[in-house]
């Protein structure tokens, strides 16, 4: 019968030792951030909303080669290459599955012209999961992300607008071929 | 067979094989670039370079190129020893290759690409400045990127040694070198598609695929079969978004082994055209406007209409589609949809294949004849994958040359080099100079009529038991002892004829000459090219009943139901329009609008071959399963399912236990209850990619996936791909070989047989020992006006192609062909047109290879219809001519044309 008081003395000395507790919190500083009124810091690194870039001549740096799509795990990335009038290949359409994307950043990886980047963006709630579908002009920026300079069709040897055979960085003029001289 | 070891291992092997072939054989991954199976070596890329050792006690060995070196008895051999100057030879290949596999269409499959991950090359040293080089226009069905060439010399090696083009070639010379034509311009060559395929890298692509363009490893594909005309070369369709995107070569060693034509690389474009019928529609009378009809609600109708109704065949609808036409109607009510004569023609070739001593050739037969007969087929145009086969069978002087010097087979440069020009026989008889001229030791021109008489008097000169002919020419007559002379000397020798000329007795003749050539134990080879890719099931289908065309048109019944086939391509317009006005109701099924479509009551949305799976029989009797690539939209049904309510499989058995001769339909499929491990095959890649994102415009939930009608395949990655049978065998892969080069991975030794067997199963067989002779009645040729004979282009002549807009690019519309002489007596200029009678009038063009007193016309082509070719016809020059949009004289190639036709009426 003694051990029972004895228990439920201990049951009562432990709620007030945590309503004490809890009374000294209302004096320190809170660890609640007020989001979405106070934004936290996010690093530039962080993978978060999937955006498209354009090249340093504003032009779109996508070039439609599907290795985001192939790399993707949750095969949530569908393209369709199709090209100007010049012979620049481009994605005629470009969606992400925002519903399915797990923020793995494979794609980013993947990405041989730095197209296709990660921003420290995560708010992509929708009320609507058809919402989270996002076509090409929902992702296109005005700008190069987080890679400034790179401009893949001044260093590939396609023929585009602009540039012709034997004028990307690091080439020859196109070889005669009707000479025979070495 | 000898042992050899290889870095340790012993392995028996072939000696007659190279090195490289044997490494490939035996599992090991050895690089290599200038090889094709097909084409021998002649070691210039330097990239299966191995260190072969002199004895037991060497111990530095030598360098040797794989696919140059003979695999001797005893001999010691390292693949690893020689890794380092392999990664060296690509780094070296790799300095001046640009900076393109994100925008290289070749990129996911490239051979080259898959080399460098197996040499070890990851990492460009080199950073002094590339070598570039200026594209070429190369027509509509191949894109130019020369920046990407590492020099193999595959392509020439193809193009010119292979299948005999002459205006392609390298250019300039040292590090600059070039592979182009001499001017911007289409290839001639009507192979030149393979270049596709036969380029390691990315320098000829695909063009009306690269303009649509998706990766490998995104393509739904499936084991098909080709309908551009009765070969039935095994294709390889890939599809995406709903859209079919290209057609590759699926392997297949006795049929198309690893080369298509361009007609059934980049014909099938109609499967996308905006002519397609892509809803069922009905109307009450001919003059009231067709409106949309459901697709339950158009089955019913079709059921309704074929109570009483006749039903017309097609022969380019599969085995089950016609049987459940079949079945619907009724045997009695159902028609060929061809014309007697070609019913008749089909009927003699079964005959021919059944009855006579021949070995029925295949396109491996045709390749390892060494004496060669075309009796008035013009097989470049209506078969090409046979010419293609021609063209290698006249190499086999060379080869024989070669193997009497103990060369082997394989050494192709050697090989080239011993024999110069000389050549197996080839002999063509044809009413003009047809594509081959140029590798046959003689080509005779003489009408239809007059090839088979000098072909019944070869049989006759070969056996003299075999009817005789009267009133050959002296010439022909010393032609005929040449050709008797040179066919009884050949090892294995070939006749080959066909039914475009519509002259039976050509036929006939063939079958004689083949006859005459069997003594006992060795057969001749015989194959005769048929029109369309189910020419002959069509008519092993009517075997015993001889209700063509004609008899349906003249049958008085009031309904008839039309099998995928325009009665306007098959008869006169006239004929038609008389039966089709003096119908209640017509019903059509079809897949592209065209002019009898037009006129039914009710069309039925019908699904192409990509949409649809079924049988084709191909003019060797083989029937062959093809598989749908993907699932049209609902509105848009197979002609089977629109026709029976029976699932295809049932179809199939019915189809084989009715019919005489297709007992072997049955086992073309490994059958409904197929499964490895419990799964089916895939019809996708392992790597697919974009499945949760491809539909989700249209809704983000994903819909359940698609069901097959056989049973077989699944429209679905999962699975496990083809093990154990052919006609499953897909889209090929193997770890680290991506590229269309991974096939010899599923051969029994590399550029064997598929180790599942081959595809299709021969329904037709003789077992005859005696020596049976036709004796055909030939008419003599009318003496008024110009003795006629028709003309093919393998592009524009064939129904379903001619939609495919790179095949237009290539095509032109109706033209006559004249002797220059007959041209200046009828007063024609190069600019005028040429009325032809009871005909349209249309341009013409001059050939000197033509004898005078007959004229070519151009069939299948927009302009004339000759579905009946007559005996002679009169020509006129045309008033108010003016030449129509899709004239392009340019677009004829031939050897003879006579410079002054060039002229005005080239576009």
């Amino acid at each position: 019968m003694f051990k029972a008081i004895g228990k439920q003395i201990k049951i009562i000395w432990s709620q007030i030792v945590t309503l004490w507790l809890v009374f000294l919190h209302l004096f320190k500083k809170a660890d609640t951030v007020e989001y979405p009124d106070v934004q936290p810091y996010m690093f530039p690194r962080w993978r978060g909303r999937i955006v498209l870039t354009r090249d340093p001549d504003g032009e779109e740096r996508c070039v439609a080669c599907n290795l985001c799509a192939v790399a993707c795990p949750v095969d949530c990335i569908a393209l369709q290459k199709t090209e100007d009038e010049n012979g620049r290949w481009y994605p005629e359409f470009f969606r992400i599955n925002f519903s399915r994307c797990i923020m793995c950043g494979f794609c980013e990886e993947a990405c041989p012209t730095h197209a296709i980047q990660l921003t420290p963006d995560f708010e992509m709630a929708e009320y609507v999961r058809q919402d989270m579908v996002w076509e090409k002009e929902h992702m296109l920026i005005n700008g190069t992300g987080k890679y400034h300079d790179y401009n893949f069709y001044r260093v590939a040897g396609k023929a585009i607008g602009g540039k012709g055979k034997g004028e990307a960085r690091n080439e020859l003029p196109p070889v005669d071929r009707r000479s025979l001289l070495p | 067979m000898v042992s050899i070891t290889i870095d340790g291992k012993n392995f028996e092997v072939d000696e007659d094989n190279n090195l490289l072939q044997e490494c490939l054989s035996h599992a090991m991954d050895l690089p290599y670039f200038c090889w094709h199976p097909s084409m021998g070596s002649v070691g210039s890329c330097r990239q299966c370079a191995v260190i072969e050792y002199a004895d037991d006690n060497d111990e530095k060995g030598r360098l040797v190129m794989a696919c140059m070196t003979s695999p001797r008895e005893g001999g010691r051999y390292s693949l690893k020893g020689a890794r380092k100057f392999r990664a060296q030879a690509i780094e070296s290949i790799m300095i001046n290759h640009p900076h393109d596999c994100p925008v290289c269409e070749e990129g996911g499959e490239c051979h080259l690409q898959d080399m460098t991950v197996m040499s070890g090359h990851a990492y460009r040293r080199y950073d002094g400045k590339k070598k570039t080089h200026n594209n070429q226009y190369l027509g509509p069905f191949i894109n130019h990127e020369m920046n990407r060439c590492i020099t193999c010399y595959r392509c020439v090696r193809y193009y010119k040694d292979y299948a005999g083009g002459t205006d392609f070639s390298v250019q300039a010379s040292h590090d600059n070198t070039y592979f182009g034509r001499w001017q911007e311009g289409a290839y001639e060559s009507e192979f030149s598609g393979n270049l596709v395929e036969v380029c390691p890298t990315g320098v000829f692509t695909d063009k009306p695929f690269a303009k649509n363009y998706v990766r490998k490893w995104d393509l739904q594909t499936s084991p098909s079969v080709c309908t551009g005309c009765g070969v039935g070369c095994n294709t390889n369709p890939g599809e995406r978004y709903g859209t079919l995107r290209r057609i590759v070569n699926r392997f297949n060693d006795e049929v198309n082994g690893y080369f298509l034509c361009d007609k059934g690389r980049f014909g099938a474009g109609y499967v996308n055209s905006e002519q397609r019928i892509p809803v069922s529609m009905t109307r009450d009378s001919h003059e009231a406007d067709p409106v949309q009809i459901e697709p339950d609600a158009a089955k019913q109708a079709l059921k309704d209409a074929a109570k009483g109704a006749i039903g017309i065949a097609s022969p380019r609808a599969s085995m089950e589609a016609n049987f459940a036409l079949r079945e619907l109607v009724g045997e009695d009510s159902f028609y060929a949809g061809i014309s007697a004569k070609e019913l008749g023609m089909l009927n003699s070739i079964i005959d021919i294949y059944q009855n006579r001593p021949v070995n029925i050739a295949n396109i491996k037969d045709i390749e390892n004849s060494d004496a060669v007969l075309i009796l008035g087929e013009d097989i470049t145009n209506t078969a090409a994958r046979m010419a293609l086969a021609v063209r290698q069978s006249v190499k086999n002087l060379g080869r024989q040359m070669g193997a009497d010097l103990n060369f082997p087979n394989w050494h192709d440069a050697a090989i080239r080099t011993l024999a110069m020009d000389r050549k197996s026989p080839l002999y063509i008889l044809s009413p003009h100079a047809t594509r081959l001229d140029d590798v046959a030791k003689s080509v005779h021109i003489s009408s239809a009529a007059q090839s088979a008489r000098i072909g019944l008097a070869i049989a006759h000169a070969i056996d003299n038991s075999a009817p005789a002919v009267k009133g050959l020419s002296k010439e022909e007559q010393s032609l005929v002892d040449e050709i008797a002379g040179t066919l009884k000397g050949a090892k294995q020798a070939l006749i080959i004829s066909g039914t475009s000329s519509m002259e039976p007795a050509l036929l006939e003749a063939a079958a004689n000459v083949a006859t005459a050539l069997n003594d006992g134990d060795s057969k001749a080879n015989l194959a005769l090219a048929v029109p369309e890719s189910n020419s002959l099931g069509l008519a092993l289908m009517m075997q015993g009943n001889e209700k063509a065309l004609e008899q349906a048109m003249s049958s008085g019944s009031k309904k008839a139901i039309v099998l995928e086939n325009d009665l306007y391509r098959r008869a006169a317009s006239a004929d038609v329009d008389t039966f089709i006005d003096g119908l209640e109701q017509l019903a059509v099924l079809d897949s592209l609008k065209n002019r009898t479509g037009e006129q039914a009551n009710l069309v039925l949305a019908a699904a192409t071959f990509a949409e649809s799976s079924g049988t084709f029989v191909n003019y060797e009797g083989r029937a062959q399963h093809y598989y749908s690539t993907f699932k049209a939209v609902d509105s848009i049904r197979s002609s089977v399912s629109w026709l029976s309510d029976k699932s295809l499989n049932e179809l199939n058995a019915e189809c084989a236990a009715a019919l005489p001769h297709c007992a072997e339909l049955t086992h073309l499929t490994p059958g409904e209850g197929y499964n490895f491990a419990g799964l089916k095959a895939p019809r996708q890649p392992h790597r697919y990619s974009g499945r949760t994102a491809m539909r989700a415009n249209i809704n983000v939930h994903e819909p359940k996936q698609e069901q097959d009608e056989n049973g077989v395949m699944v429209y679905s990655m999962e699975g496990v791909p083809a093990i154990k049978d052919a006609s499953v065998f897909n889209s090929p892969w193997a770890p680290g070989w991506n590229s269309n080069q991974s096939v010899f991975k599923f051969q029994e030794f590399a550029g064997g047989p598929l180790k599942q067997g081959n595809q299709g199963k021969r329904l037709l067989e003789n077992n005859v020992k005696d020596k049976p002779w036709y004796e055909p009645e030939i008419a003599g040729d009318s003496d008024n006006g110009f003795k006629v004979f028709p003309i093919y282009h393998l592009f524009g002549s064939e129904e379903l192609s001619a939609f495919t807009p790179a095949i237009q690019e290539k095509a032109t519309s109706a033209y006559i062909a004249l002797n220059p002489a007959d041209a200046e007596k009828l007063g024609l200029h190069s600019t005028d047109g040429v009325q032809v009678e009871h005909n349209g009038a249309v341009p013409f063009i001059l050939r000197n290879s033509i004898a005078a007193g007959t004229v070519g016309v151009a069939v299948g082509l927009s302009g004339l219809n000759f579905r009946n070719i007559p005996g002679s016809i009169a020509l006129d020059k045309a008033e108010d001519w003016q030449s129509p949009d899709n004239w392009k004289a340019a677009n004829i190639i031939v050897s003879d044309r006579s410079a002054e036709s060039g002229k005005g009426s080239a576009s």
